[in-house]
């Protein structure tokens, strides 16, 4: 019974092939699962935006939205109507592109985004036998379809011809850029692991269960070092608080797309939503078991169920982050990227490979233990005594 | 913009020092998310970085001390209150000061009680926005901005109770206050103040420790003791840089001799000493409103020889000032015996404290600009007057 | 009947949909615009967005060097990191003197990281 409901998009999409002609098979089943894809992320999306609002209004002591619900009643759902009221709103607002921008790169720039940004579901297995492309190479797509993004945010920031945009793009390749490193250097610890670059073999890794836990990479000390280290890499990669910095609402008022209006703007904001839920999702591929269950005993909840529970908890604790901490600086961001992020993920491949060869057993959780302590406390700890920052005492005159 | 002095664009070389790279000038402002106001900072980067900054103000200028030389001096007391909106009421208090000097009134016990009373009520308010608008602007999305208002909207309600006004509280008269407390005013003044310590306390503990916090703040605009009294800042931002001047000290305006209080002082003079001041200041404030609170007593609240018709101060000049929230709130006015001042002249800690902004910002990076613009603590309506 | 079994056809067509995606709401806004908000430009309206002023000086300029410096050296460790995925995938078939030789590769990546270090390359100037 369970397993009729953990495949049911599975069946009901062979069923529903089986009513057409043989030659046309493919590619309604692939656009069946871009469908699919689509309206689950897109609706991911509003829901999120929805989230993000009332979550950040009670951590602010507000209400958030609380009006739109359905229309011509008096019935306001909590707000949920907001994403559809947002979305006519950006539908039907005047489109103002400066008269200086280069309007051809402007008009691409938000089109361009949206691709890549899609492009790298393809891989990501959302549940048992649901993943789009079981690609032998698929983590390395994800990372080379998600490096174009930065492409596209030069693309707004520059063919806007506007300083603050100009400063915010800059800012957006340097960041994206230090960040994409220690991203793929701490899932490449999970690939030796694996010895699979594939995203199936990788959750396949995860599924037995070992006493109370799984066996999930987030429970091993590299695997908790390389879980931080990618979900901070992936804040930064998203451009979310604390790293919001391509944006910097309070210096550069916008950044890059601070020319854009209308549904232009809307795709941003879209593109940037989806692509923190694929890199989320890829840090549940790789460190949280992917679609498995936490408990033995969960089994019978649908894996894409579990894979979704997982990424709404992922994203809600971005919201948390983004409610409670104010923006880094650019010349601490960089550092931070360079000389913490890089050492510790480069580090932590050695950690992994002592990992490996040692015996399990209580030496090598010491052993790998110290190996993520080690590092963090010389480094983090280190850098920061370096700056001399601390709590002052002050003085008092009568 | 007639009044507003444009920028030379090439009076400068467009090239960086290194030669790498071309310079690149913005004007931040006025219509800038975190330029507290209309204000414009035209700024030249190298890169990220400052090497140039002009503040412009003037674009909220209302000709205020000119209009208050052709009104009575009763009618430019609700017109102070928009000097620097936030802090209505001790506006009013360095105004209801400078004519009280001018007339030779005496100030009633309880109207002074009150008068310390909302005057440090304000102070409070103040620095709590003051301390989320700050953490606003290192980009903290809300969060301690809203706790702070949170805060100003009980000081807010008392202030209404009393004044009939949140904001606007023109509550002040010369020779005393304009109304007495109302029933149960005392009281609940006493709950709130209980209340802020716990404030305080939780502000402390979410922000004076976080590390992203002190690096954003330590060693970020640092101002020099010497720079702090060469160009005569005055405030929180003048006992940042270590220096002992509050004029509740000094000059003992009103009956501040009577309570026991200590005044911050910083030792480095950046931001982060900037925020604690503000923060431990507003620690004396409690102590300060808990005598107060403890010590009125009843009796008149207006000097009787107070007139409101036909007010006529004899000729002379004077100088009253106080230690309003942003710094030293100054009001010159020279009589001539008639009904409205012969020349009137505000001095307005958030201009003076502002002149430094350039000194301050050089070298560091856009983003600490508005940080560093934040700890100054200006409102505009007392900048451009 | 897999979609894994066309892997080329499936990115091909959600390359498509994506730009299906984004260009049919930005369509149906042009249609929405055209239809009942037409554009009225002007020079003010569109001008570009300095915080109410006249943007003075054109924003495509020569920028810092800084951020391409920091462009150099991440295409240095990408293409390190490239190289290091091979060998992640093959690691566990591996024995240690295949780590022994991962160290040394490891080791050449952090000399290099060292040696930006020290030469101040990473400190925003």
């Amino acid at each position: 019974m369970s397993d009729t409901f953990d495949q049911i998009f599975v069946s009901l999409k062979h069923w529903l092939l089986g009513y057409l002609p043989v030659w046309s098979q493919p590619v309604i089943s692939c656009l069946l699962s871009i469908a699919v894809i689509i309206v689950a992320f897109a609706t991911l999306f509003a829901i999120t935006t929805w989230l993000e609002r009332k979550g950040l209004a009670r951590i602010q002591n507000r209400y958030g939205p609380n009006r739109a619900g359905i229309p011509l009643t008096n019935i306001s759902l909590f707000g949920l109507g907001q994403p559809a009221a947002d979305g006519i709103k950006a539908l039907t607002k005047e489109d103002i592109v400066p008269f200086a921008a280069d309007k051809l790169v402007h008009f691409f720039a938000p089109v361009v985004l949206v691709i890549p940004v899609l492009l790298s579901y393809a891989v990501l297995p959302i549940g048992r036998n649901m993943v789009a492309v079981d690609m032998d190479a698929g983590l390395l797509f994800f990372f080379a379809v998600g490096a174009a993004t930065e492409l596209s945010v030069f693309m707004a920031g520059w063919s806007s011809r506007n300083k603050y945009a100009l400063l915010g793009a800059m800012r957006a390749i340097a960041q994206m850029v230090s960040y994409e490193i220690p991203l793929i250097l701490s899932s490449v610890s999970v690939i030796m692991m694996v010895g699979s670059l594939s995203t199936v073999k990788i959750v396949e890794a995860q599924s037995t269960y070992h006493g109370l836990l799984p066996d999930w990479f987030v429970f091993t000390p590299w695997g908790f070092a390389g879980f931080i280290l990618f979900m901070i890499s992936a804040l930064a990669e998203s451009n979310r608080s604390p790293f919001d910095l391509p944006e910097g609402e309070s210096e550069i008022v916008a950044g890059y797309f601070i020319e854009y209006s209308g549904f232009k703007f809307a795709l941003f904001f879209l593109a940037e939503y989806l692509g923190m839920f694929a890199i989320s999702g890829l840090g549940i591929t790789l460190f949280l078991g992917g679609w498995h269950a936490p408990f033995a005993w969960l089994t019978w909840i649908p894996s894409w169920a579990w894979f979704f529970i997982k990424l709404v908890t992922l994203v809600l604790i971005l919201i948390w982050i983004r409610g409670t901490v104010p923006r880094l600086r650019m010349d601490q961001l960089m550092n931070f990227a360079w000389k913490f992020m890089l050492p510790m993920a480069l580090l932590n491949l050695v950690g992994v490979a002592i990992w490996h060869f040692m015996t399990p057993g209580l030496p090598r959780w010491l052993v790998g233990f110290a190996l993520v302590v080690g590092p963090y406390l010389l480094l983090g700890r280190g850098l920061m005594a370096g700056k001399n920052l601390a709590k002052r005492t002050y003085r008092f005159a009568e | 913009m007639s009044i507003v002095a444009e920028m030379p664009s090439k009076n400068f070389e467009l090239l960086s020092k290194d030669g790498d790279g071309e310079l690149l000038e913005i004007a931040m402002g006025p219509h800038h998310p975190s330029t507290h106001g209309v204000f414009r900072m035209d700024v030249v980067l190298d890169g990220e970085r400052v090497v140039k900054l002009k503040p412009v103000f003037g674009y909220l200028h209302r000709n205020h001390e000119k209009i208050a030389e052709g009104t009575t001096y009763l009618g430019s007391m609700p017109y102070t209150d928009r000097l620097d909106y936030f802090c209505s009421l001790t506006n009013n208090w360095a105004y209801a000061l400078a004519v009280e000097k001018l007339a030779g009134l005496q100030v009633p016990e309880r109207a002074e009680y009150i008068r310390v009373i909302t005057a440090e009520l304000t102070r409070l308010q103040n620095h709590a926005c003051l301390m989320g608008f700050l953490v606003q602007d290192m980009g903290a999305s809300g969060t301690p901005l809203m706790y702070a208002f949170r805060e100003r909207e009980k000081i807010l309600d008392l202030f209404e109770s009393l004044t009939g006004a949140r904001m606007m509280c023109n509550y002040m008269r010369f020779g005393g206050c304009r109304c007495d407390l109302p029933a149960g005013w005392l009281d609940g003044a006493k709950k709130v103040v209980a209340e802020t310590p716990r404030f305080i306390d939780e502000f402390e503990a979410l922000l004076a420790g976080n590390e992203i916090l002190m690096a954003r703040t330590q060693n970020v605009g640092a101002m020099s003791r010497e720079l702090a009294i060469n160009a005569s800042i005055t405030g929180p931002m003048l006992r940042a840089a270590g220096v002992n001047y509050d004029l509740r000290k000094v000059d003992r305006y009103g009956i501040y001799d009577r309570f026991q209080f200590k005044v911050p002082l910083g030792d480095h003079g950046d931001t982060y000493d900037r925020y604690m001041v503000r923060v431990l200041e507003m620690r004396e404030t409690v102590k300060i409103l808990e005598q107060a609170l403890a010590g009125i007593s009843d009796g008149p609240i207006i000097d009787p020889k107070a007139k409101l018709r036909g007010f006529r101060p004899k000729v002379g000049e004077a100088y009253g000032r106080i230690e309003a929230p942003k710094g030293e709130l100054g009001f010159y006015l020279i009589s001539d015996g008639g009904p409205n001042p012969y020349r009137y002249r505000v001095r307005p800690p958030s201009l003076i404290n502002l002149t430094v902004l350039e000194d301050l910002c050089l070298g560091q990076l856009v983003a600490d600009v508005v940080v560093i613009l934040g700890s100054v603590d200006i409102v505009l309506g007392e900048v451009d007057r | 009947m897999n979609t894994s079994d066309h892997p080329y056809l499936f990115i091909l067509l959600l390359g498509l949909s994506a730009v299906a995606f984004a260009l049919i709401p930005l369509g149906l806004a042009w249609l929405w615009a055209k239809k009942y908000s037409p554009k009225k430009e002007n020079a003010i309206k569109n001008a570009t967005y300095e915080c109410g002023l006249e943007s003075k000086g054109d924003a495509w300029i020569q920028f810092k060097s800084e951020y391409y410096l920091y462009a150099i050296i991440f295409l240095i460790f990408d293409v390190e990191t490239i190289f290091l995925l091979p060998f992640a995938v093959s690691f566990t078939g591996l024995g240690v003197g295949a780590f022994i030789s991962l160290m040394v590769f490891l080791f050449l990546l952090v000399s290099g990281l060292a040696w930006a270090w020290l030469k101040g390359v990473l400190t925003w100037k």
